[in-house]
């Protein structure tokens, strides 16, 4: 699970920060399951839907989402999205696809549900909504996250949320299956 | 390295990157719209002062689909034949505004030096006999993706088979598949072979049907008609006879080999049969893979502003 | 310049010298004595501290705390006869824009050199007296340094029809070659041979069999196949040497091998004089310290005929240069306008410049006793050149005063912008050498002093012509 390793990599690479854990695995599980109900309660057809994750930390929520779909009403159709090609930002910072984009349907007129860990300057989901728009023309996306940390740059706002945290322009934030922590350089959070 | 002159210039984790990004490439090409913004607003210039329509038209292809605007200047049509120097052609359109020049020269070491005359990035599409990196880079994409080695080609068998010597797409494909950890065996008579290529994992040897059923990869080399002109090969249709992939040799490979020619064919030459007949073809698929992996070279040298991983 | 220009001075102080005021063309110290003070004078009995007195373009004595009118510093130098090259391209007449004979002879002076063969590759060939008489008038006026012109062995350098020995003999061409091109034609040469055998001139071979270097642009060699490059073998140049030395058993001529750049010609001249044949072979500086690995970056610079080649070559042309298998080191001065040396590698022309930088380079990359640097850079070469009279002569009372007086110890990095030549095709740009020219003296007149070209020398050889 490629989630699991960015908490790794985050301690590692920046070891001066206080971290602090804002959300439990439990409770990531539970944000989680509240979220499917919510999609299924707004969008009763849930085969017709189309649950996509950001790579690379949207794509396991994606998929637990799907699940929680599956049990509650329909499965729907799940795929993954690399939006690195539709960037704002190539070449003013180091760009690396993780994974090819993995789009199980043509899109137009469906209803895509777009799920990320973090929402923040909504930059990365502007050019997920670029990226969509290459699958064909989609009747409604909505917008799944797990944490809504602030600080939009963008007109974005997401649907759906596990939890609002509000955070200092440097924090760092880490969301994983086994929870959600909050880094914030040299000082208690 | 913000340049893509050689295979020496690829170590195996810049391979990999690419590789990857290539998978990108390749889902992006097979959308029905197969185009992408991440390089919106930059410039690839083509400046082909040898003739060659594939490679160009490859390059070209990978730049639209990545929105990048193209520039395209070729010797048949420009001032190189008034005596103008490759040097103030390179000057002349970095002024204009280029960030990548892709250059193809009948000369080895031309884009080595084109790198001093401009700030942009250069890439090699062939020089001399010397190296063509992005054919190489997709000749073991194919390689990799057809057999399911991941990024790597440990212990993979290649022949590489023909006119070595004059043959950049041998140098850089010996010396990159030799990095990637394949067993390379080089079949060539020895006027085709020059010396001193041999080396870890090269093999070399001019008994064809001795190498065919152990090889995984059978790469064809192309042997151009001139050189048989220049009195360079023997007397009639003896180089076929020992070199050429005829249907006998295509029955002693084994069921899973691939076939590969980096194109254009010389049919009656190396290629002795119908190349459709083969059921281990993958000319194609070079073909196609060869877009993705410029792609994914450009995205590198353009995006992040370096190759390396 | 003429013969009676140095009266202009009217001192009579030739005769406090001690000896009779000599005409020699070219000397200018009108009576005026110069001292080279404090340096190790090499001679073939070796090398001694001692002060060189030069008067009248002549050496007037050689010994202990010697005075006159004006003083050369030596401290730390060596004296020796002034170099002669065997083997410069000076370019004029006919490419100019690279080098001119001024630009190319005030190099010469600048590297210790008090005389040059010019090699007769220019437009039009050295292959008649006309070009010939051209080129020395034009050396005579520059006054850096004596050039001698070589002849060609075939019209035009074209190897179909021999050129004109005697005639060219009788206005003083002592060297023929085609060089730039091997004469391929073995009837040609051993013609050639036969004819010249009793005119008192030697034949040189630039060793190269053509079909094996069409297209070449470097050492055929590991190198060269991973470049992909067109390769220049040493059977190329092993192969012709080879016919030319049984030619020479056949014939009894003597010959001269130019630029020999491989450890197999080193053996087949070693053979050749183990056997008695009156043959004799020359290197060129960079051949003893270049390899082809150089050539990696395609930079035209590094590209020369015959090409840069391995260590193992180098070694064995060091070992040849210190036996005596080889008999002079020459520079094959090649100059080439910058901008040809901008084309790509297989295009740019071969050629490296040489004068300024030989003697460097040979005590850098060799370092032989001083005897064996003159023998190889002043007396062989003299003695192959036929102008053995003038140059390559002992330092001692009488002798012609054309001498360098060199640095062994002197280390200084190549700048290609400061030197004279007029072009900048310099293998050892950025490069630190052990060993410079100091002082250049020809027939007594002091053309570089400090290492710096005196002007004025020559713009009083052109103003004070008297019979102009």
């Amino acid at each position: 699970m490629p989630a699991g390793s960015s908490f790794v990599r985050i301690r590692l690479t920046r070891p001066p920060m206080t971290a602090a854990e804002v959300l439990t695995r439990d409770q990531v599980d539970r944000a989680i399951a509240r979220i499917a109900h919510e999609i299924a309660e707004k969008h009763p057809e849930t085969s017709s839907l189309v649950v996509i994750g950001m790579q690379s930390g949207g794509v396991w929520i994606a998929e637990r989402l799907a699940g929680h779909l599956a049990r509650i009403a329909e499965a729907p159709l799940t795929g993954s999205i690399d939006v690195s090609m539709y960037r704002d930002d190539i070449s003013m910072r180091p760009v690396t696809p993780v994974a090819p984009s993995r789009i199980p349907v043509d899109l137009a007129g469906r209803t895509v549900v777009l799920v990320d860990d973090v929402l923040y300057t909504g930059r990365t989901v502007r050019a997920a909504l670029a990226a969509l728009n290459d699958h064909g023309r989609p009747g409604a996306v909505r917008l799944a996250v797990m944490v809504d940390r602030g600080h939009r740059e963008l007109p974005i706002r997401p649907d759906f949320v596990g939890k609002n945290i509000p955070t200092h322009l440097d924090d760092e934030v880490s969301v994983g299956p086994e929870g959600v922590i909050v880094a914030r350089p040299g000082a208690d959070v | 390295m913000k340049h893509l002159l050689s295979t020496h210039d690829l170590d195996v984790p810049t391979v990999a990157a690419i590789m990857n990004v290539a998978d990108h490439m390749s889902e992006i090409n097979a959308r029905s719209v197969p185009k992408v913004p991440a390089l919106l607003g930059r410039t690839v210039a083509s400046v082909f002062f040898e003739d060659s329509t594939r490679t160009r038209v490859s390059f070209e292809t990978a730049a639209k689909r990545l929105s990048a605007d193209t520039m395209s200047f070729s010797a048949s049509t420009s001032s190189v034949n008034k005596g103008e120097s490759i040097r103030d052609t390179i000057e002349t359109l970095s002024a204009i505004g280029v960030d990548a020049f892709v250059v193809r020269h009948a000369s080895s070491g031309v884009p080595v030096s084109v790198t001093e005359w401009t700030d942009a990035s250069v890439v090699n599409a062939g020089d001399g006999w010397h190296q063509h990196p992005t054919q190489a880079l997709l000749d073991a994409y194919t390689i990799t993706r057809e057999l399911g080695t991941g990024n790597t080609l440990a212990g993979v068998r290649v022949a590489i088979v023909g006119d070595i010597k004059h043959s950049r797409v041998a140098r850089s494909n010996i010396d990159l598949f030799a990095r990637l950890g394949a067993r390379v065996t080089l079949v060539a008579p020895g006027m085709l072979l020059p010396a001193g290529l041999a080396g870890p994992g090269i093999t070399v040897t001019d008994a064809l049907d001795d190498v065919l059923p152990d090889v995984e990869v059978l790469y064809m080399l192309r042997v151009q008609r001139e050189r048989m002109d220049a009195g360079l090969l023997p007397v009639g249709g003896e180089y076929s006879a020992r070199f050429g992939l005829d249907e006998r040799r295509a029955r002693m490979l084994s069921g899973d080999a691939i076939v590969m020619h980096p194109g254009p064919m010389n049919r009656g030459i190396e290629m002795v049969m119908d190349p459709a007949e083969l059921p281990g073809s993958r000319i194609l698929a070079q073909v196609r893979n060869g877009v993705s992996v410029r792609m994914a070279v450009l995205f590198r040298l353009l995006g992040d502003g370096q190759l390396g991983a | 310049m003429t013969d009676n220009w140095e009266h202009d001075s009217g001192e009579a102080t030739a005769e406090r010298a001690g000896h009779a005021v000599t005409k020699k063309n070219g000397a200018t110290t009108g009576g005026r004595s110069i001292v080279i003070k404090g340096g190790t004078v090499v001679n073939r009995g070796g090398a001694a501290r001692a002060d060189v007195l030069v008067v009248d373009g002549l050496v007037s004595a050689v010994g202990e705390d010697l005075t006159g009118d004006e003083i050369l510093d030596a401290a730390g130098c060596h004296v020796s006869s002034g170099f002669v090259d065997l083997h410069a391209h000076l370019r004029e007449p006919g490419r100019e824009e690279a080098e001119t004979i001024t630009t190319g002879t005030r190099a010469a002076a600048l590297g210790g050199y008090t005389a040059v063969v010019a090699m007769p590759n220019t437009e039009p060939a050295q292959d008649c007296p006309e070009v010939v008489a051209f080129v020395k008038a034009r050396a005579a006026e520059a006054g850096w340094c004596d050039v001698h012109p070589a002849g060609c062995i075939t019209v035009g350098r074209l190897g179909k029809v021999l050129a004109a020995f005697e005639t060219l003999a009788s206005v003083g061409v002592r060297i023929f070659t085609d060089d730039g091109n091997g004469v391929q034609d073995p009837l040609i040469m051993r013609r050639a041979l036969e004819y010249s055998r009793h005119l008192g001139i030697t034949l040189a071979q630039h060793c190269e069999v053509a079909r094996l270097t069409e297209g070449a642009v470097m050492h055929e060699g590991q190198c060269c196949s991973a470049m992909g490059v067109p390769g220049w073998p040493a059977i190329a140049e092993e192969l012709m040497l080879h016919r030319d030395i049984e030619l020479v058993r056949l014939t009894g001529a003597p010959m001269h091998f130019l630029h020999l750049s491989t450890a197999g010609s080193v053996d087949l001249v070693r053979r050749a004089k183990a056997d008695g044949l009156p043959v004799t072979a020359e290197v060129a500086p960079h051949h003893l310290a270049l390899t082809d690995e150089l050539l990696r970056g395609f930079d035209p610079v590094f590209k020369v005929n015959p090409p840069l080649r391995t260590a193992a070559d180098i070694a064995a042309l060091r070992a040849g240069l210190l036996d005596g298998t080889i008999d002079a080191v020459a520079t094959d001065h090649a100059p080439h306008a910058h901008h040809t040396k901008q084309m790509p590698l297989d295009s740019a022309p071969p050629g490296m410049l040489g004068l300024e930088t030989a003697l460097g380079v040979v005590l850098t990359a060799v370092s032989p006793d001083p005897v064996r640097v003159v023998e190889t850079m002043s007396w062989n070469p003299a003695r192959i050149a036929g102008i053995g009279a003038e140059h390559g002569r002992p330092v001692a009372r009488g002798e012609p005063a054309n001498l360098a007086v060199w640095d062994s110890s002197r280390v200084w990095t190549v700048d290609r912008a400061s030197l004279a030549s007029k072009s900048r095709n310099t293998p050892f740009h950025g490069m630190e050498l052990r060993g410079r020219n100091v002082h250049t003296l020809l027939r007594g007149r002091v053309t570089v002093r400090d290492g710096i070209a005196q002007e004025s020398g020559d713009a009083r050889s052109i103003g004070s012509g008297g019979g102009r």
